[in-house]
């Protein structure tokens, strides 16, 4: 009885399965393709390779450039985009005395109030204030912004697909649209106020490019600051912001892997040595 | 409850006396997982699972217990509480990620447990209370891993919990009320998350509670093994302690390297970037995705596209979701044949295997966007998924031939067995 009715029932999930297939299959063959080609589907770009030092297995923080990084941000993103996780106290974590991270945290304007009147103001940051908020909310954003919002950078590398790779293929990635995308698709235009970029998903993108001409921060260090290099120390700087615990992450992991298969290794002989005996019994 | 000849539990020291009977708890964990459990000689590495399984519960309670001292379950700050743990708190990194992969792992041994009782039968009489309590086991599972990965408030959460909450809406009359009632809204938000957290909390107790009796269950006739065939004498069991703790001691220690290589090396891989996002029910993520293991139920749902006659093609989809698990009950009644071990089943052999891919590719169908060739292939895979369970086990098992089995345990790991001579044939 139990046989016949899961028959049944096997047999109306089959056929209303099957019902949605043909007529799915129809659709297709009516249509003649499986996915209609648009311009994103066919102009979009994987982002590039990106080789960063916490990449690696053995993986360290290029300090060094996390502190250009930190300036590329200061200088240039920090203008729309806000950091909110990260603490100016965690700028030592990527080799800033605490003199420096003082001084650093006293040049950013964090909310606070006035000793005086008790009123709502800015104040100069303390080591253990958190990056300011650029925006009051989500509207002032807007209005600043034609009409878009410019995401937190805190878990941005995290919050993206290959993310440092992806932030670094962005920001180097504005281009006019080429040729065979024209010709292809002639319908496709980058409306007023947004910007081609073939890395991001929809081809338009509403932030103008940022990093515009090489030099466009001075690197105390020395550095040449070319666009390509200015975007990778920016990503690598993100790559740190997302996650500061990564390098730690690893280096504790090679240990944790190393005892685990000695460990393993010892109860395998362990598990032999048992058997042997119930080989021999019977 | 055990065999005859199983060892009986004998403490020597006095103080070991006075605890047996005061409260005979070690007895009990002897008779349980000690010496005083005679196992089948012949059990192979799929037999490890059960253990792992175990272990995997009570690696999600230690972490999960300390990641909810320092989370906060309120909308406002849920998100930051998480990054806080990942941030700020001592090791609190680790913690995450273990709990957050231990989920992952814990799906991971579970499948393989599950597909290990489909191939060697593990449904069948006498253990269909071991079945029972096992499906009951994987829906509290599924459960607890849904509203788990609510509570970090990224925009998986958001919008993963608004489309499983919605499948209720698909309910005619009822549904909506029932929707709202679950939410406590009418989309998710605090109260939403509030009680998810209480019931995360909750559920892992509860699983720990049908885990005790699944193995209860399993005590009585004993486990199964690969060749299907009951256990006839003393000389097809061993001792569970020390052989089979000796050998998931092993299995532990492989699953811990793979596990850990997780942890530490890949941690976010099987998670989805959007969750670093926080949540913004103003906007709708590109393609909302479950975690990887609701992949091949998330397929079934979205495979009914068009509506059956009178049935609503969003019913249909969750109709078909549910029963994808709730057919898992009736197997030890759907297969009827006398033979357990698919090692001497030759037709179901082959279908198990054709399950086996099916159940994979429609995980890849569930993770990829809707659209086509994903939608038509998995309608054809669950097409399939419903006609192995409920049509083509039933008729295998009845116009199969199987091979021929080995006379006990013994013979089939020894080559020969002396009591197959010596007159228990006769019987």
């Amino acid at each position: 009885m139990v046989r016949i009715i899961g028959i049944l029932v096997g047999l109306f999930f089959t056929a209303a399965v099957l019902w949605a297939f043909g007529n799915g299959a129809v659709q297709v063959a009516s249509q003649d393709y499986f996915v209609e080609k648009t311009a994103e589907t066919e102009f979009h770009l994987h982002p590039k390779e990106l080789d960063q030092a916490s990449d690696h297995l053995v993986a360290h923080w290029d300090k060094q450039q996390l502190q250009r990084g930190y300036q590329v941000y200061k200088e240039v993103c920090a203008a729309c985009h806000s950091l909110r996780h990260v603490a100016f106290r965690d700028l030592e974590q990527i080799g800033y005395t605490e003199a420096q991270v003082k001084a650093i945290a006293a040049t950013w304007q964090v909310p606070g109030v006035d000793p005086v009147t008790g009123e709502a103001t800015t104040v100069p940051g303390k080591p253990t204030d958190y990056f300011p908020l650029v925006y009051l909310n989500d509207v002032a954003a807007r209005a600043a912004n034609n009409n878009a919002i410019p995401p937190d950078l805190s878990l941005m590398t995290k919050a993206r697909h290959e993310g440092p790779a992806y932030v670094y293929s962005l920001l180097t990635g504005y281009s006019e649209i080429p040729a065979e995308l024209t010709a292809e698709f002639p319908d496709f235009s980058t409306p007023p106020g947004l910007h081609f970029n073939r890395y991001f998903a929809n081809l338009n993108l509403a932030m103008p490019p940022p990093l515009a001409v090489d030099d466009q921060v001075t690197y105390a260090d020395g550095t040449p600051a070319t666009i390509d290099q200015m975007a990778k120390d920016v990503s690598a700087f993100l790559t740190w912001t997302a996650e500061p615990s990564l390098p730690k992450r690893k280096q504790t992991g090679w240990p944790v892997i190393g005892f685990l298969i000695f460990a393993t290794i010892l109860a395998y002989l362990a598990k032999k040595q048992i058997w042997a005996r119930a080989k021999k019994k019977a | 409850m055990s065999f005859p000849w199983a060892k009986h539990y004998e403490p020597k020291a006095p103080f070991m006396r006075w605890i047996d009977e005061k409260l005979p708890l070690p007895r009990l964990v002897y008779n349980a997982i000690g010496g005083g459990y005679p196992v089948p000689r012949n059990l192979n590495y799929m037999w490890n699972f059960g253990v792992l399984a175990g272990f995997c519960l009570v690696l999600q309670i230690v972490t999960g217990v300390i990641l909810a001292m320092h989370y906060a379950a309120n909308a406002a700050v849920a998100f930051d509480s998480t990054e806080h743990i990942m941030r700020d708190v001592n090791w609190g990194w680790l913690m995450r990620y273990a709990h957050a992969n231990g989920a992952s792992a814990f799906f991971v041994v579970v499948y393989l447990h599950i597909f290990r009782g489909f191939f060697y039968s593990s449904y069948k009489a006498p253990r269909e209370m071991v079945w029972l309590l096992g499906v009951v086991i994987f829906l509290l599972m599924m459960a607890t891993g849904f509203m788990g990965y609510v509570l970090p408030w990224g925009q998986m959460s958001y919008w993963g919990a608004k489309v499983i909450t919605g499948l209720f809406g698909a309910i005619p009359v009822v549904g909506e009320p029932i929707q709202i009632w679950l939410l406590g809204g009418y989309a998710p938000d605090n109260a939403a998350l509030n009680r998810f957290f209480s019931l995360h909390f909750l559920l892992p107790f509860v699983i720990a509670g049908v885990i005790i009796l699944h193995i209860w269950a399993l005590h009585i006739p004993g486990s199964s093994n690969p060749t299907g065939v009951e256990v006839k004498s003393e000389s097809d069991t061993l001792p569970f302690h020390p052989y089979y703790t000796a050998k998931d001691g092993f299995g532990l220690g492989v699953f811990l390297i793979l596990y850990f290589a997780m942890v530490f090396f890949f941690p976010n891989s099987l998670g989805h970037p959007d969750n670093y996002i926080p949540a913004n029910p103003l906007s709708t993520p590109a393609h909302i995705v479950p975690e990887w293991y609701y992949w091949p139920f998330y397929a079934i749902l979205r495979a009914f596209t068009v509506d059956f006659f009178f049935v609503p093609a969003k019913l249909m989809g969750v109709l078909a979701m549910f029963s994808a698990i709730l057919v898992w009950f009736f197997l030890p009644w759907l297969d009827k044949s006398p033979v357990r071990s698919g090692h001497y089943r030759p037709m179901f052999r082959k279908f198990f295997w054709v399950l086996v891919i099916d159940v994979l590719v429609l995980g890849y169908c569930g993770g990829s966007p809707a659209e086509e060739p994903f939608v038509m292939i998995s309608q054809l895979a669950t097409a399939y998924y419903f006609l192995h369970f409920l049509v083509i086990l039933p008729i295998v098992s009845s116009i199969e031939r199987p091979e021929p089995l080995p006379f006990s345990i013994t013979e089939a790991v020894l080559g020969s067995d002396d009591k197959a001579v010596l007159g228990e044939s006769k019987a």
